[in-house]
């Protein structure tokens, strides 16, 4: 059997633009980042583990202007998989299909999750008192 | 000519009706990981500035501990799960797509395991 001429999943090429198409790549492109993100986590924890001196050093990468800006990059992110995700469970459970109803929750999902990674922006420096 | 039969040949090759498992897993993953994200992602927020012993002292209350070691298992899981899915997509060449779902086995549960143990050890 010659399997190699065979199309291969994804052929994204054949398809006429749509917003679901790029929120769906958007999820799948968030989750890889995501994947990576984790290792902060981890390192974050590590290092609490490890000492003072060692969480002094992820503290001091976290306030740094890189560090700022990687970790907004990981909040939308995370609040972004997990919006369209919950957009994804619904269509899982059978629920809108219909092309303007799934269109309008990802509009939804994309706004709440820029609303919410503000949010949870704020409510760092908020408790952090400014800047 | 092969002496193998159309069973054997077929086995491991197609749906052995363990495809679902991966995909539900990646689901009851997800839905748990709707609260758990949502309280570790106010607690981050909460926790900025945090110093050592503030840090320290919220992650061994025992809810804390608890939920983060939940946490850990859930995403580290859903993440293995939605990385392979990726990698299927897209590496097509055998031995390189099955070297790393192997690879990414290994780093999600050697990274999750890891912070685990940092959960632990400083909550005990």
């Amino acid at each position: 059997m010659d399997r190699s001429n065979r199309p291969l999943s994804p052929h994204l090429q054949v398809y006429r633009f749509q917003w679901n198409m790029t929120m769906s790549m958007l999820h799948r492109f968030t989750g890889v980042a995501l994947a990576i993100g984790t290792l902060l986590l981890a390192w974050w924890l590590i290092a609490a583990a490890a000492g003072p001196e060692a969480y002094a050093v992820v503290q001091g990468f976290a306030f740094s202007m890189f560090g700022r800006l990687v970790l907004l990059g990981f909040t939308f992110a995370l609040f972004y998989h997990l919006c369209n995700g919950v957009r994804h469970l619904l269509w899982d459970i059978g629920l809108g299909f219909e092309p303007s109803v799934a269109a309008a929750w990802g509009w939804i999902a994309f706004a709440a999750s820029i609303v919410m990674t503000v949010l949870a922006w704020l409510l760092g420096y908020a408790l952090r008192g400014g800047l | 000519m092969t002496l193998r039969s159309p069973l054997g040949r077929a086995r491991g090759l197609g749906s052995a009706r363990l495809g679902a498992q991966a995909w539900w897993l990646q689901r009851i993953t997800a839905v748990a990981l709707v609260p758990l994200t949502l309280w570790l992602t106010v607690s981050v927020a909460r926790l900025t500035g945090a110093s050592h012993s503030d840090f320290t002292i919220w992650v061994a209350a025992p809810w804390n501990a608890v939920l983060m070691l939940v946490a850990i298992a859930t995403t580290f899981y859903h993440l293995k799960v939605g990385v392979d899915v990726v990698i299927e997509d897209y590496v097509h060449t055998p031995w390189i797509r099955i070297s790393l779902l192997v690879a990414t086995w290994f780093a999600a549960v050697l990274v999750g395991a890891t912070s685990a143990f940092a959960v632990l050890k400083i909550a005990l």
